[in-house]
């Protein structure tokens, strides 16, 4: 291998482990390491693909054959305001370096993923929602400025009112018009280290949209569980977490709450299972009985409505409780599909797509519903509606079956006027990419992608499934 | 880049779409125009393997890419001499990015090109069958088991032959190029197997090919190349270390290894 810049060809998969390619992979420590690798690349003929913690659920990050530059080692907060609350930092940092930076000063990041571990360049280029969409937005709405550099070696200041078409394009842009290399966010306040939670049960599909809706004005953050294997009159039913953020004063003692000890996530599961083992005792149960039972369970437990207070960490990012919990679902791994449906819509649709997984014999073993609402970014996800994120287990032998599946929920969701996340779903088409974006943000984004990078250096495995 | 990189056929460009649920795995192919090699493309092909074929004859590639991509298949083709050897480094370079990365290659290119008669000896000869079949592998194995050690995954398969096993009176060079590959493709085991990639030697005994038709004598046990490719295809999925194909093979050399050298010494085959 002649290749430099110190590349390894590296194996990479996406977080499920339900696809590999390998790669150039280029550490990437300075603005200047992006500049060298585009005209590595340039010299090659090599396409290339910025990839953060690489966790999206599909192909967004990886780029089999070619340069992938990981862009974890531009990890430093350059700029802290505690007084403001803005926050500059280099754009391979972590939400989780991120939160524990801001916390003890009072504040929290205005958006976050159910995971911590992502990048922030990776969360502007999917231009993440939180369990907040519906009040505060996705991401690209907090961000002041971000300066990216494009593949034609020019470095780009761009923020609502400067450069304003590539600030809309770059975030929600999935890194294929530039590399970000620094990002501006505002922080938002908080006056606990704690968060108030209401948790309730809803018995049916309706009653979960309807109560999503109805109670996402007095809360800041809403989310649902929704049970995938219940049917009948009980179709959809689950659980509504709906959290408030305590007001000034609520909390005698925020200094207290606020400081680090304060939001370590446990280590052990139930107080016995060690959290990192905690995937070796759920893989027995990964089948359609076992999860069937699963969810049963977390029905009834859920059926009584409490109140209670915990940590901002636990009540946003309970997945990264048990780290590797998503090796349990064995070797083909697991893959994720979510479809943002209007308001009006949402109801049918998803009733219709639950028959449908029943009637295959593939039901999905975890659904999550939130609450959303539309904005101004190019290739958004936004809807004024709601999201479904159903996870599935894939098998050497289910393979064709979900496959056929996944189409006709697309089909579906199509024709209820619904969108799909670039970060989610793996199996969405150029075709239906086209039908739900509409052909003028498509030609928006390629005129933009030829004047931001006119040799096409830019390109992923999901840019080359989706937009070629 | 090298006008020999370039590649050729109906179907360049980008690398076909992989997703969790529609898998792709990519294959090179190193002397995949005729015979086995032509046989393995068409299998792995079927079994959804995106796919390099490599050989010097460009036009038979062309024909077989074209063949399989009517079938639904996705094969490019990549006209190149093994012996090349500079070459081989720029040009795998490009066959991983075409292919949207590599999971398997296949080292088949051979030629077989015998003295004349067992009193006869010719230079030229062997050191073309030493250069295509062992120098050739060597020059393309060393790049791909560098990219597989640092991938740490990956498999690689080498076509040796029963030849390999002893030296014989009627193709001293074919004999060494064989010996000498077997060998190597043992000593890629070893460093590999650690590193998580797997490498399959495969000893063929007779094949029904173009190259079957240089063998002087008979030719006992041959079977047709596409039985050979199922065979070898099946031994990949296993990850098997070392097999002889047809079978049967595997017991007649371990005779024929045993036998003392006194009386080898006096055969004629
Ligand atoms: C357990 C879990 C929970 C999640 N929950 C949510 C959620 O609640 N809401 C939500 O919106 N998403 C969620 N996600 C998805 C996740 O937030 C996104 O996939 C995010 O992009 C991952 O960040 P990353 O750093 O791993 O990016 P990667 O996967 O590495 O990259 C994602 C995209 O960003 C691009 N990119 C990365 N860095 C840069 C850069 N510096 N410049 C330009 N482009 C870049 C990549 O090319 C790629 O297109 C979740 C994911 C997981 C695994
Ligand atoms: N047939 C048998 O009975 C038999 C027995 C034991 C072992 N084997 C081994 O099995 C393998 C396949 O044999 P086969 O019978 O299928 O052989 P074949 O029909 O002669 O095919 C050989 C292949 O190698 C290619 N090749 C030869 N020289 C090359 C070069 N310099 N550069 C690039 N490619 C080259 C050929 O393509 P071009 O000519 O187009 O370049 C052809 O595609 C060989 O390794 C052979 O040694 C065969």
């Amino acid at each position: 291998m002649s290749l430099n810049l110190n590349a390894t060809f590296t194996q990479l998969e996406n977080f499920g482990h339900s696809l590999r390619a390998s790669s150039y992979r280029i550490p990437i420590k300075k603005t200047d390491d992006i500049y060298e690798a585009f005209q590595l690349a340039k010299k090659l003929g090599l396409k290339v693909t910025a990839r953060g913690t690489g966790i999206s659920y599909n192909d967004a990050s990886l780029n089999g054959g070619g340069i992938v530059l990981d862009m974890r080692g531009m990890n430093q907060i350059v700029e802290w305001d505690p007084a403001s609350g803005v926050v500059r930092c280099e754009s391979g940092v972590t939400l989780e370096q991120l939160w524990q930076r801001v916390e003890p000063a009072g504040w929290w990041p205005p958006v976050v993923s159910g995971t911590m571990k992502t990048t922030l360049g990776g969360c502007l280029a999917a231009n993440i929602h939180g369990k907040n969409n519906f009040q505060a937005g996705p991401i690209g709405e907090h961000v002041i400025e971000f300066t990216a550099m494009l593949p034609t070696g020019a470095l780009v200041t761009c923020a609502p009112r400067k450069n304003a078409d590539l600030f809309y394009a770059m975030i929600s842009g999935l890194g294929m018009l530039g590399v970000f290399t620094s990002i501006t966010l505002k922080m938002k306040r908080i006056f606990s280290g704690l968060i108030a939670v209401d948790a309730w049960p809803v018995p049916t599909l309706s009653r979960h949209l309807n109560d999503l809706r109805e109670h996402a004005p007095t809360h800041d953050y809403i989310v649902g569980w929704l049970d995938a294997f219940a049917s009948g009159n009980s179709l959809g039913r689950g659980q509504i977490h709906g959290a408030r953020q305590l007001k000034e004063g609520e909390d005698p003692n925020p200094k207290n709450t606020e400081s680090l000890l304060n939001q370590q996530l446990p280590d052990r599961f139930f107080g016995v299972v060690p959290k990192s083992m905690l995937h070796f005792f759920m893989k027995p149960l990964m089948n359609n009985v076992g999860m069937g039972f699963v969810n049963i369970g977390r029905y009834l437990l859920a059926l009584r409505a409490h109140t209670f207070r915990q940590s901002h960490d636990e009540f946003h990012f309970l997945l990264d409780y048990a780290p590797g919990w998503e090796r349990s679902f064995g070797r083909g791994g697991l893959i994720q599909y979510q479809s943002f449906l209007p308001k009006e819509t949402a109801e049918d649709a998803w009733r219709e797509m639950i028959q449908c997984s029943h009637r295959v014999g593939l039901p999905s073993y975890l659904g999550v519903t939130k609450r959303h609402r539309p904005d101004k970014f190019l290739l958004t996800h936004g809807v004024d509606g709601f999201s479904l994120a159903l996870d599935f287990k894939v098998t050497d032998s289910n393979r064709p079956k979900l496959s056929a599946m996944l189409q006709e929920f697309d089909r579906i969701v199509l024709d209820a006027g619904g969108r799909f996340y670039f970060a989610k779903n793996s199996e969405t088409s150029a075709e239906s990419t086209r039908r739900f974006l509409g052909d003028a943000a498509i030609a928006k984004f390629k005129k933009l992608k030829k004047r931001c990078d006119p040799q096409g250096l830019l390109e992923s495995d999901l840019y080359r499934r989706l937009f070629t | 880049m090298s006008e020999q990189s370039t590649p050729i056929g109906s179907t360049q460009g980008k690398p076909a779409p992989a997703t969790p649920l529609n898998p792709r795995r990519r294959g090179l192919i190193i002397g995949a125009s005729a015979g086995l090699g032509a046989e393995l493309a068409r299998k792995l092909a079927r079994e959804g393997y995106s796919l390099a074929l490599l050989a010097r004859g460009k036009d038979k590639l062309d024909a077989l890419c074209l063949e399989i991509n009517s079938q639904g298949g996705n094969a490019h083709s990549y006209a190149h001499n093994v012996t090349d050897f500079d070459k081989v480094p720029a040009l795998l370079q490009t066959i991983v990015a075409n292919l949207g990365g590599l999971d398997l290659v296949i080292y088949v290119a051979s030629v077989n090109n015998p003295p004349g008669g067992i009193d006869k000896f010719n230079f030229e000869n062997d050191r073309a069958m030493i250069e295509v079949n062992l120098i050739g592998a060597m020059a393309w194995l060393t790049p791909v088991a560098e990219m597989f050690q640092s991938a740490k995954a990956g498999q690689i398969v080498g076509i040796s032959s029963v030849a390999g096993d002893r030296g014989r009176v009627g193709n001293p060079g074919y004999n060494t190029s064989k010996a000498g590959l077997t060998t190597y493709l043992e000593a890629l085991r070893n460093r590999l197997t650690r590193h998580g990639v797997n490498v399959l030697t495969v000893k063929p005994g007779f094949m029904k090919t173009e190259m079957l038709k240089a063998a002087p004598g008979p030719t006992p046990f041959a079977i047709e190349p596409s039985v050979a490719a199922d065979h070898i295809v099946k031994a990949m999925k296993k990850r098997k270390q070392v097999i002889y194909t047809a079978p049967i093979w595997r017991w007649i050399m371990l005779v024929i290894q045993h036998v003392p050298s006194f009386i080898f010494r006096r055969l004629s085959f």
